[in-house]
């Protein structure tokens, strides 16, 4: 066994990154007996540029979109090997990797059943390209291919639902998190891993690059996605709404003002006004609204 | 044991005797039979084996890359189409030199569809760092799959190997196959021992980011593998010949090429039917003879020269063509004999058989005599000028 | 014959991202720390290290100057010091 951390500090991410501190987390979460398999995306990038790595567990990156596909063959070999009770098995990826090009893969794996957790860090577009719209970019946000301009206020698409496309695999356990509120992602991390079956969960992290924040804000970023209902903090288990953290919902310009991305919608009421009815959408749909005022 | 067997059955039953530990496939024609087979054998329990089911080659591909990553000998069949839709995880494999054997049910690629044999799906792939073998017969199939195995897995090499096959030719012709036994096969492939694997005991990084002061030595370490591998081919199917009695060269065979003035060089199931013209023109007196490349990658540049650099007139056949340039086979036999003292007078090429067009033994007769003075750099065989137009008004 | 090809555990540690800093640092003023290990966890390098209370530190020769520390402190025990400060 190594004596190295799981995740070493040396990393290339950018200063204030919710993307490698959630790394840390899941990995830290999982443990040593774990092996990790990565898209391409920050991530990989950041944390694997030769001859240095930030990896102290095993860790393989093959492409784009396979992460799924190679973790299937890694738990197989596993299988066949007779070692994978006692070793997990990470699939990871951007929101990119995980929504558009890496859905397939990620379909097959959560169809055939495989022993792997799947985690998605979802920054909300492909980052590592340079900022540009994907299939999990929020509405009226400003990418590089979503650009604010004279016919435009951003992205016009809703997110793509991707926990329920995950949930509708059938699968044991999905879950949402932010990096924002470390404690329940590693208490997700560490139920996931505990379960066998395949297991998605999506991360919220937010990027100090393309959302424009200041990079000492990543926790309060991300934990304001969360508190106003844009990013709701839910569970599922084989397909059954089992939790929903509540939040007393804050409105959504508190969370919009701290990001350059979102900076053209402040003084435009009509577009604040759809974002807010995507948060209400989703107090009401997953019944976010705290009853009592204990609740954090 | 010899039976009369189908290709892909025979195909399957060695590669079960090789024992693999993962097989994931996606069903394509010609493929099919091979990766039926081997799941029946996984359901009937003679193959102890996790047999994945994937939902595109793309996957096929990226599960046998972990597998293989993960220490576990892998296995994986495709054609055409599906080749190509896991061409990046085939580079993939190579860059990563992870070991693995691959059948390719060679088939010809899309646009048009056509799902019937020609080699340019695997042809097209000869950049990636893959050696390639090309088998005449079923027997030689079984064997180079075996063969494969060997090659790829030994430390030196640790590069992937496509055996290629005929798709429909050899994997749903019958023909009899001497089928090794499980003892011989474990006496000539030993169990897979990886040079590096994702193991938690040792915690390693694989396919890290390699910028422009790290790339180019990885590219520079395949060649010059692929270089080795040109004596240690060899090496090993002489191993195989004193462990299973049949003897092959690996790289290429000469088949009555020591007086022939005209000698036509080829790949696959063809060579079959070319020995057969040749040994019918040879009753008749003539002076003809054949050269079988069975690695492709590497190429065998030394020993084309030597076998072909005292032969007046040589005649390359593909069954693929560069469009635009000229047909993948003759470039590399040409590229040989540039500026060498001695090479053949003539060498003309010949591209027949795309798209499953069946290559009788009158078209090899045809290619014989339309090896002349004049040199021919790339003509079509058994076109049908009836189907050409030259404009769509 | 080989290529660059894998790598082992923790070689990320070579690479000194201390150096990126050109703004400012978290300076632990270590008197009102009461050990709840928030900077330790939310910390993107992973460099602060710490147990008891007023023990919490970061490593400066990874530390990027982000800030998130000194954002989550509880006690704002941790301020943010210009880079060209001398302590």
């Amino acid at each position: 066994m190594s004596n190295e951390p799981l995740f070493s500090s040396g990393h290339t991410a950018c200063a204030g990154c919710g993307q490698s501190l959630a790394a840390r987390l899941v990995i830290e979460a999982a443990g040593a007996n774990t092996i990790v398999v990565n898209n391409t995306g920050c991530l990989e990038v950041f944390s694997t540029k030769y001859p240095e790595t930030a990896w102290g567990v095993p860790w393989i990156h093959s492409l784009f979109e396979n992460a799924a596909a190679v973790a299937s063959g890694v738990e197989g070999a596993l299988k066949y090997l007779g070692k994978k009770d006692s070793i997990n098995v990470i699939a990871q990826a951007g929101d990119g990797g995980t929504a558009d090009i890496g859905l397939q893969a990620l379909s097959g794996m959560l169809e055939r059943g495989h022993d792997i957790l799947y985690v998605c860090y979802d920054n909300e577009a492909y980052m590592n390209t340079g900022i540009q719209r994907s299939g999990l970019t929020p509405f009226d946000s400003n990418t590089t291919t979503s650009p604010l301009g004279a016919q435009s206020l951003g992205n016009i698409r809703p997110k793509k639902p991707m926990p329920e496309i995950a949930m509708a695999h059938g699968i044991p356990y999905v879950a949402t998190c932010s990096v924002g509120l470390t404690q329940d992602l590693q208490r997700k991390v560490k139920k996931a891993i505990a379960i066998k079956g395949p297991k998605y969960l999506q991360i919220h992290v937010p990027c100090p690059l393309g959302w424009r924040h200041e990079p000492g804000l990543t926790i309060q970023v991300g934990k304001l996605a969360v508190d106003t209902g844009l990013y709701p903090l839910i569970e599922y288990e084989y397909g059954k709404l089992t939790g929903a953290r509540q939040i007393q919902p804050k409105p959504v310009q508190e969370y919009l003002k701290t990001q350059g991305r979102f900076k053209h919608l402040l003084n435009n009421p009509q577009e604040l006004a759809k974002i807010q009815e995507i948060a209400d959408n989703n107090i009401k749909k997953y019944n976010l609204k705290a009853e009592s005022q204990t609740g954090s | 044991m010899k039976e009369f067997q189908e290709g892909s059955k025979a195909v399957a039953d060695i590669v079960s005797l090789c024992k693999p530990g993962v097989i994931s496939a996606y069903p394509i024609t010609p493929q099919t039979h091979i990766v039926e087979e081997l799941a029946q054998l996984v359901a009937d329990g003679k193959l102890n084996s996790q047999f994945i089911n994937v939902e595109s080659e793309h996957s096929a591909a990226s599960v046998v890359l972990g597998a293989a990553a993960t220490g576990v000998r892998s296995y994986t069949a495709t054609s055409s189409q599906g080749l190509f839709y896991m061409a990046e995880v085939i580079f993939n494999i190579a860059g990563m030199r992870l070991p693995l054997v691959l059948t390719c049910a060679n088939r010809a690629i899309s646009a048009p569809i056509n799902i019937w044999n020609d080699q340019q799906d695997s042809i097209s792939l000869r950049d990636s760092g893959w050696i390639q073998l090309y088998a005449e017969d079923i027997q030689e199939a079984v064997d180079l799959h075996l063969i494969g195995y060997r090659i790829s897995e030994d430390k030196s090499m640790m590069l992937p190997v496509m055996v290629c096959m005929d798709g429909f030719i050899l994997t749903h012709g019958i023909e009899v196959v001497d089928m090794p036994q499980q003892q011989e096969v474990d006496k000539f492939l030993p169990s897979y021992k990886p040079l590096y694997k994702l193991d938690v005991e040792n915690p390693i990084s694989m396919g890290l980011l390699a910028d422009p002061d790290y790339y180019t030595e990885t590219r520079y370490a395949i060649h010059d593998t692929m270089k080795d591998a040109l004596t240690f081919i060899p090496k090993v199917t002489a191993e195989f010949a004193k462990v299973f009695g049949r003897n092959y060269n690996g790289l290429l065979e000469e088949y009555r090429t020591k007086d022939a003035e005209r000698v036509i060089v080829s790949m696959g199931s063809v060579c079959g039917t070319i020995k057969e013209v040749v040994d019918e023109l040879r009753a008749k007196g003539k002076k003809v003879g054949l050269v079988k490349i069975t690695s492709f990658r590497p190429f065998p540049a030394a020993a084309v020269f030597d076998a072909l650099k005292d032969i007046p007139k040589v005649a390359i056949l593909d069954k693929s063509v560069s469009l635009g340039s000229y047909a993948p086979l003759a470039v590399e036999i040409k590229a040989a004999f540039f500026a060498k003292k001695k090479a053949p007078k003539i060498i003309s090429s010949f591209v027949a058989g795309l798209g499953g067009r069946d290559i009788t033994k009158d078209s090899i007769k045809e290619v014989f005599s339309l090896l002349t003075n004049k040199e021919r750099p790339c003509e079509f065989i058994d076109l049908k000028p009836e189907l050409l137009r030259e404009s769509y008004e | 014959m080989f290529g660059p090809l894998i790598v082992k555990a923790g070689t990320s540690k070579n690479n000194k991202t201390g150096s990126w800093r050109t703004e400012s640092r978290p300076k632990f003023l270590k008197k009102n720390c009461i050990a709840c290990k928030m900077c330790r966890v939310i910390c993107p390098e992973g460099c602060i290290t710490g147990d008891q209370k007023n023990s919490y530190d970061c490593d400066y020769a990874f530390c990027k100057g982000c800030g998130n520390c000194a954002m989550i402190c509880p006690k704002q025990d941790i301020i943010m010091i210009k880079e060209e400060a001398k302590e």
